[in-house]
């Protein structure tokens, strides 16, 4: 080959292994600056949610000065719908690893009902179940694609789980008190929110990109809504459900 | 078989080359064997009351964390304080591994196979090696059940009955691999007890000794032999049953399945039709023992012998037909309750005879309380209190307001503790010397006896009255329903004289082993008992005889007239007797 | 704490209470026959030197008779026993004015579904309460039982009623409570972890605060 072939293929050696080296040390897409916020308003007549008799559970019963009542169709004053959890479905980089949790997400039981009633969580993130009323509780997670599990807690105590799998949504329910439902949306990624007592809900530092974002009510169904963003601006995503 | 019968009949009673794993690793002696199970048992025993200390821990007090509970861990008893899950799993798994661990083999894995060749003077079982499996595969049963206590998801937990749908669906119980390893290990001593009654069977029927007839067996002998005979019939029930549920679990399959067409009660029934006479199985070598032990303590001939062997097989009998006494709320049609109640009084009558006749036995007898007699009038005084408890729970009315209460567990624990595991403590301290060639010390035996009997009593009597207020079986804490709420300081009593019960028992168990080592040196015949077993030296050697004795009257024949001694054994030879003929099964 | 049965509340009580107390005198006089009779042998044939046991193989009249005796003891019980088991279980033994409650039984509670102001169950005004039966005294009750998933029982001390709840089966029940007052309704078969918890109240009214209730409670439903 001669003495210039030589060269080159070393020089083309080792441009390959710089190549592949910047390949392996590149940065996983950075938290980015964009942001996506919005309301969920809901248009129609809300539907009463049904009274919950606590009599069999007089300690949860006297937490309560007017009866409390189930959390199915959370309507708010200004006409927006509470409860609705709203998530990047698709557009993330495959490479996208999430940052590690700061910490547990904790999920509280108190007065006989779920504290919150609907909430998201990081796969692998621990989900620390706290028992403030001191009475049996059970915690039952029924997951398809997580491992169910069935734990109790028959005195004030806090147990700790984890998911393993993205599953939106993952229900979960007491089934000493049948009246005690929840809903956890796992997922790899921490662009999630969940609307609150105005209506509104935001998902912050979002890398540049196009995005799915979805839009979950348990009894609603979902919907879904298209978003570009870049930099650091922050989009409108509203959503709609309508009374049936 | 008669080939097979004349090969075990030709075997070796003397030089002894094995090497050291098949003399006492792998080995096909009936001894061996049966001292195999006696360790393997007596540990699992020790397995069953553990679990149970813990739920009387509960039970007692009720939230509380309990003392070592630290190295559970947090899925069972996070800071010590157990879960209701894990109490439901303690409570399954005590049942499962005392009847089919500890109280079945200690009675037919250990005495079935370490007696009937000695008592009925042949040299070993008709399939010594299937007798090897019969050991192995209960070995390999007990690891897969203790293996799993410690899966993922945990052990077992829809009480030792098992019953479905709880059983075969994971989502309803909570468990997962632990319950799928419940029915692995199920199958395997099903396969174990089959394989030994038919050694069993097959050896009292055909390797008698010359002289040795039917009517002169000694009762431990009639007692393992009916045994036998309900073990090959019911444990396959038990497996078909077992194998269903597996499948079930990880095949989809749905026997038990009523969305797809399945019956739960199919489940019940199938595990009772084997159930029934798997008590009489946990029952009848315990009586059978006792009646030797007795007639040897009062130094008479047992009262009614063939009333004796007539109540035996009429046990035997009777068991296959009053399963549904356990079922009688369960949704089966009300008119099988009017006929299984009537098959189940009937079935009083046969052990009310057998009180009777050891009462007889005793009745002007010469009493001599060592340990075994001890522990043998024991029985039969706790026994009759199991037996009567009983008759509440045949009448039919009255079962259905004490059904899964603790008057049924009060019932259970009189006639298997009371009962089987009283008669067990009696006859491994009888039959040791002729395991060990030591005697266990009697002194400490006393003790033991002693204060086992009052701590028993103490913990299971009051369980009449807490079922007679309707408190239920297996419930994490009672104290949830008002009306129970005035028994806790009862509970509390019970739990304490359990621990107390429990710890007891490590007084046997050091005398156990340490007997083993430093016990006083046994003589032949310590016990100046009848039986052919105590014709040979202790411990008794491989093959037993070079040439079978010949026997010349029964097992009993105590303060015989014409004897110079008060026992007079079957192997001894008076001037009066006639040599038998041959040996009384199929010529050789 | 209370030594005895739990205090009568139905019709049923009494048959089934007094077939105990018989129960108890039979194995009563049996338990002190057999338990003394054992001391007393202890006692008196204890082994002294000398003494020598009496050789006898047993007797056979006195077979006989502690044959015959229990035997007898026994079909008597049975035939005493069916009288009650058919009058309270028997497949005619519902009576046919009898009140129908729906009780579905679940992981882990009771769903109590009651006919409503007609009296019927299964038209438009049945309302379900949960962990709540509430009965009229002096009226035969019969409960339709039913399960959601495992097998539960029915369980109610006072009125000496039980009954398991099989999944794929639809099993009656019946009892006439006889005695105003509140009561409590336990699951009498392991259903799982929450099996303790599976605790349901039971109120007896008289039949005037009955109607007050269920006037009260169908209206209440329909919020």
């Amino acid at each position: 080959m001669g003495k210039l072939g030589s060269v080159a293929a070393v020089a083309g050696g080792i441009g390959l292994v710089a190549l592949a080296l910047a390949g392996w040390t590149r940065q996983p897409a950075v938290q980015g600056g964009a942001s996506v916020t919005g309301k969920v308003k809901f248009t129609g007549k809300a539907p009463a949610n049904p009274v919950i008799d606590m009599t069999e559970e007089p300690k949860c019963k006297a937490k309560y000065t007017a009866p409390a009542r189930e959390q199915i169709v959370e309507v708010n004053p200004n006409g927006t719908l509470a409860d609705v959890f709203v998530y990047v479905k698709s557009g993330l980089p495959a490479s996208y690893k999430a940052p590690a949790p700061t910490g547990p997400v904790t999920l509280d039981q108190d007065g006989c009902r779920y504290h919150p009633h609907v909430f998201g969580i990081l796969v692998g993130q621990t989900l620390a179940i706290k028992n403030s009323d001191g009475i049996l509780h059970n915690i039952k997670a029924k997951g398809t694609k997580n491992r169910p599990f069935n734990i109790s807690q028959p005195t004030t105590m806090t147990s700790e789980r984890t998911f393993t799998a993205s599953e939106v949504m993952v229900p979960l329910e007491c089934n000493v008190h049948g009246w005690m439902h929840a809903w956890v949306g796992v997922l790899p990624h921490p662009f999630f929110g969940v609307s609150g007592t105005d209506g509104s809900y935001a998902i912050r530092g979002l890398p540049p990109g196009t995005y799915t974002i979805e839009a979950w009510h348990e009894k609603y169904g979902t919907q879904t809504a298209t978003v570009t963003v870049t930099g650091s601006e922050t989009k409108t995503g509203d959503f709609s459900f309508a009374a049936k | 078989m008669t080939t097979v019968a004349a090969t075990a009949h030709g075997a070796h009673a003397h030089h002894d080359d094995r090497p050291f794993i098949r003399k006492y690793i792998f080995s096909t002696d009936h001894k061996i064997i049966g001292i195999q199970f006696l360790f393997v048992s007596l540990f699992f025993l020790l397995v069953g009351g553990l679990l149970a200390m813990q739920m009387r821990w509960q039970l007692g007090f009720p939230g509380k964390p309990m003392p070592g509970g630290g190295i559970l861990p947090e899925t069972m008893a996070p800071g010590g304080v157990i879960l209701p899950e894990y109490y439901i799993q303690l409570v399954t798994m005590h049942g499962t591994f005392m009847v089919f661990f500890a109280i079945m083999p200690l009675l037919v894995g250990v005495y079935a196979n370490f007696l009937i060749p000695l008592k009925i003077g042949t040299h070993d079982m008709a399939f010594p090696r299937i007798n090897m499996w019969s050991f192995w595969s209960f070995f390999a049963a007990g690891l897969v059940m203790l293996a799993s206590l410690f899966v993922p998801d945990g052990a077992a937990r829809a009480g030792w009955t098992m019953y479905v749908p709880l059983s075969a669906r994971h989502d309803l119980s909570g468990a997962s691999l632990g319950q799928e390893l419940w029915s692995v290990s199920i199958i395997l001593v099903g396969l174990s007890s089959i394989l030994g009654s038919l050694n069993y069977i097959s050896t009292i029927i055909n390797n008698r000794a010359p002289g040795m007839t039917w009517f002169r067996l000694p009762l431990s002998v009639w007692s393992l032999f009916i045994t036998a005979i309900l073990g090959l019939l019911a444990l396959p029930v038990l497996s078909g049953a077992a194998i269903m549920l597996l499948f079930d679990q990880v095949l989809n399959t749905h026997f038990f399945d009523p969305a797809a067409g399945g019956q739960a009660l199919l489940w019940q029934h199938l595990f009772w039709f084997f159930g029934h006479p798997e008590v009489y199985i946990l029952i009848l070598p315990a009586m059978g023992m006792v009646s030797d032990i007795i007639a040897n303590g009062s130094r008479k001939p047992i009262f009614g012998y063939h009333s004796m062997v007539f109540a035996i097989v009429a046990i035997g009998f009777l068991g296959w037909i009053v399963w549904g006494h356990h079922m009688f709320v369960s949704g089966m049609n009300p008119t099988l309750g009017s006929s299984f109640m009537v098959s189940t009084l009937i079935i009083a009558v046969p052990s009310a005879v057998k009180v009777f006749n050891w009462m007889g036995t005793m009745w002007r007898g010469n009493l001599k309380f060592t340990v075994p007699m001890l522990n043998a009038t024991a029985f039969v005084a706790m026994f009759v209190i199991g037996g009567l408890s009983g008759i509440y729970m045949a009448a039919t009315p009255v079962d259905m307001f004490i059904h899964d209460t603790y008057f049924i567990v009060a019932h259970i624990h009189y006639v298997l503790f009371g009962g089987s595991l009283f008669a067990l403590f009696g006859a491994i301290v009888y039959w040791y010397p002729k395991m060990f060639g030591r005697m266990m010390s009697e002194r400490w035996g006393k003790v033991h006896f002693w204060l086992t009997f009052i701590f028993y009593n103490c913990t299971f009597f009051p369980m009449h009255i807490t079922g007679m207020a309707g408190e239920m079986r297996r419930l994490y804490d009672p104290n949830q329903y008002t009306f129970l709420q005035p028994y806790q300081p009862m509970r509390e009593f019970i739990s304490i004289s359990a621990f107390l019960l429990f710890a007891t028992q490590l007084i046997f168990f050091v005398n156990f082993w340490w007997s083993l080592f430093k016990g006083k040196k046994a003589e032949q015949n310590p016990w100046h008992d009848n039986g052919l077993e105590w014709s040979l030296p202790a411990p008794a050697p491989h093959g037993n005889w070079e040439k079978v004795p010949n026997v010349y009257r029964g097992p009993y024949e105590f303060s015989h007239p014409q004897a110079r001694e008060d026992y007079l054994p079957q192997y001894v030879k008076l001037p009066t007797d006639r040599e038998p003929a041959s040996a009384p099964a199929a010529a050789h | 704490m209370h030594w005895w049965l739990p205090p009568k509340g139905s019709t049923f009580a009494g048959p089934i209470d007094g077939l105990f107390i018989a129960i108890l005198i039979i194995t009563g006089i049996a338990f002190v026959v057999v338990e003394s009779g054992l001391i007393w042998f202890i006692v008196r044939y204890r082994g002294r030197p000398g003494r020598k046991a009496f050789y006898t193989h047993g007797n056979t009249r006195a077979e006989v008779i502690w044959t015959a005796i229990p035997a007898v003891t026994m079909v008597a019980l049975g035939i005493i026993s069916n009288h009650y088991w058919v009058e309270i279980k028997g497949r005619n033994s519902v009576p046919p004015n009898a009140y129908p409650i729906g009780i579905h039984a679940k992981q882990f509670e009771w769903q109590v579904t009651y006919p409503g102001p007609d009296g019927q169950l299964g038209t438009a005004d049945d309302f379900t309460v949960r962990n709540q039966l509430h009965v009229p005294v002096g009226r035969p009750i019969v409960v339709h039982l039913s399960s959601e998933d495992v097998i539960h029982s029915f369980y109610v001390p006072q009125f000496r009623v039980r009954q398991d709840i099989v999944p794929g089966m639809d099993i009656r029940a019946w009892f006439q409570p006889t005695v105003p007052g509140t009561y409590e309704l336990g699951c009498s078969q392991l259903c799982g972890l929450g099996h303790y918890r599976m605790r349901a109240q039971v109120f007896v009214h008289t039949q005037e605060e009955f109607a007050a209730w269920m006037k009260q409670a169908a209206q209440e439903a329909t919020q």
